[in-house]
């Protein structure tokens, strides 16, 4: 299973598509006002990934690779449309909030990505694996971003719940405080792109404090194995 | 003997960036006195809470990346973005607004990009801009000149205005600002704004109260003395060759030309040059804010085209759009197209000809 241990830790943090790829980044600045928002895109795309994936692999023997990005768009676009009319018909107010940027997934570049680089090129069971967790990292990262600025910008967290969940969450919304002069940049567009500069940053942080971690303790073993042998 | 080398420049400059960041706020300081005369304490307890979160955020940053932080709080440029700040800001804003302006001016627009020198953009202007667009409300609630005001706000009252939202008696802003007749007084810009939309022509505008009692007809109140006292100030900057002329004397005349022009296609739609000059933050914008050595250009020629162009935005926003002052966006605007600038307008260095022109007669 190390396979797939490597690829969860490729999907989610090492190879993030919305923070390492930055891939996709028009839906990711774009639908994340808020957190149901960003998650309701996340859930969309994670869906398209998998089925894209899994049927790009499945047809990789059959398909040439002078007319490959052809044939993956349509397959994206042939499970976009599905999501879509899902969509309409299961979770319509959130379908009305996410607007143009549920069809817009068809360009997502994380999409037609993985499709040529990992799909196209492995089994269906990694590849639908491989869809999954990179679908996962760019939910979380939607979810995070909607939710500070959700935060920063309205006070609240989990607004239109309901939207996606149904009439059971109509009362999921919680509000961390009330104010009368919301901080109207966090829920702009810029907001948007300052948010996620300021993810990316604090992402190689972590990875700079974790390889700063790890360096003295491979120093240490590497002296000891000279030692050891002279 | 021991001979040191180093490179160039070769000519040390007579002042360290301390001393030119104090010559610049202590140029600022008429102009802050006139406008605690006319806009009360509030002006003076904004310039406190900028400055003390400007430092504590420039502190905590370099920390952060590990710099020497005595060394660079002690220049002074973030006492001087702060206080360029704090008098773009409504006196009674809430104290929390004025500390996220400060904070975000340091540590997101200096800072992340590299601290001082190396900022892109001019802070104060950003973070003005930051705040405007975040809270368009309570940016825009300037109180009316006290000289016309029906009463004064003490010490006390702003404090407790600026920290709780209610003065002492229970007023919120709003109350604050509207006359015992119920009428509130908005700036000169945002009156005639206002007013042109209403289908007033521009000399109609001009009898609102908030244009009485200053030297000349198109003239606020207060805000022409503060802009005189920024402009005296200016000059002195000039003086002391602290600043150039080239930023100012590009940025006024342009805003000159431009709305001369405009004005005299239909005078009874867009202000006149006077009108334009005087109101507003021009006259801080041409000798404090546009002539920032590190978000300006670097040449002279490219100073020029950058002042200019400045002028000109100022001009075109204030007429055709939708905020009534643009200096902060002007100058914003033009920061972005400084690196242009200066590709373009790069000096010929001595024995070589002009690089942009080099195509043609490139020697042998």
């Amino acid at each position: 299973m190390n396979d797939y241990q490597d690829l969860t830790w490729q999907g989610l943090w090492k190879n993030n598509p919305a923070l390492v790829q930055l891939l996709g980044l028009c839906p990711l600045l774009a639908v994340t006002a808020t957190l149901i928002n960003g998650l309701g895109l996340g859930l969309a795309t994670t869906l398209v990934l998998i089925g894209s994936n899994i049927t790009v692999s499945a047809v990789r023997h059959w398909v040439r690779n002078e007319i490959r990005i052809p044939v993956f768009v349509m397959i994206i676009a042939a499970f976009v449309t599905v999501i879509q009319l899902l969509m309409n018909a299961f979770t319509y107010q959130l379908y009305l909030a996410l607007g143009i940027f549920i069809p817009l997934i068809v360009t997502n570049c994380a999409i037609i990505g993985r499709a040529e680089a990992f799909a196209s090129k492995n089994a269906m069971l990694p590849a639908a694996y491989d869809g999954l967790v990179m679908g996962l990292g760019f939910t979380l990262v939607l979810m995070l971003l909607g939710g500070i600025r959700e935060i920063l910008g309205a006070g609240t967290l989990l607004s239109g719940a309901d939207r996606l969940f149904g009439s059971i969450a109509h009362d999921w919304k919680f509000t961390l405080f009330a104010t009368e002069q919301p901080f109207l940049l966090a829920i702009l567009p810029p907001g948007a792109f300052l948010g996620m500069g300021l993810l990316i940053a604090a992402k190689n942080t972590i990875d700079a404090n974790l390889a700063k971690r790890r360096q003295p303790a491979q120093q240490q073993v590497t002296r000891a194995r000279v030692t050891a042998e002279s | 003997m021991k001979l040191t080398l180093s490179s160039s420049p070769h000519q040390r400059t007579p002042r360290d960036t301390g001393q030119v960041m104090r010559l610049v706020i202590y140029a600022m300081l008429p102009g802050l006195a006139l406008q605690w005369y006319f806009f009360g304490w509030g002006v003076i307890v904004q310039a406190i809470l900028a400055v003390l979160a400007a430092i504590v955020t420039e502190a905590a940053v370099l920390t952060l990346r590990g710099k020497n932080i005595r060394h660079a709080v002690s220049d002074f440029s973030a006492v001087l973005t702060a206080l360029l700040l704090a008098v773009s800001l409504p006196p009674l804003l809430p104290w929390w607004m004025t500390v996220i302006g400060a904070v975000f001016a340091i540590a997101i627009v200096k800072q992340v990009y590299g601290g001082l020198g190396y900022n892109m953009f001019n802070p104060a202007m950003v973070a003005y801009v930051m705040l405007l667009i975040s809270f368009p409300a309570a940016m825009t609630m300037w109180m009316p000149p006290q000289t016309l005001a029906a009463s004064t706000v003490n010490l006390g009252d702003t404090l407790s205005v600026i920290f709780t939202g209610f003065s002492n008696a229970g007023y919120d802003v709003t109350q604050l600002r509207t006359d015992w007749d119920g009428v509130t007084m908005a700036t000169p810009l945002d009156a005639v704004k206002t007013g042109l939309t209403q289908g007033l022509t521009y000399s109609e505008t001009l009898n609102m109260p908030v244009f009485s009692g200053a030297f000349a007809a198109s003239l606020g109140a207060g805000w022409a003395w503060v802009s005189l006292a920024y402009a005296a100030g200016g000059l002195a900057l000039l003086r002391l060759r602290v600043i150039n002329w080239h930023i100012p004397v590009s940025m006024l005349a342009s805003v000159v030309v431009v709305s001369l022009l405009i004005h005299l296609i239909n005078q009874d739609h867009y202000a006149s040059p006077l009108f334009h000059l005087f109101n507003g933050s021009v006259m801080l914008g041409a000798f404090f804010i546009a002539t920032d050595p590190v978000s300006a250009s670097t040449t002279n020629k490219g100073r020029l085209i950058f002042g200019g162009l400045i002028g000109f935005w100022v001009v075109i926003v204030r007429t055709f759009g939708g905020y009534p002052d643009a200096v902060a966006f002007a100058v914003i605007i033009m920061n972005m197209a400084v690196p242009l600038i200066d590709y373009y307008t790069r000096p010929r260095t001595y024995g070589h000809h002009s690089h942009v022109r080099s195509g043609k007669g490139k020697r042998p």
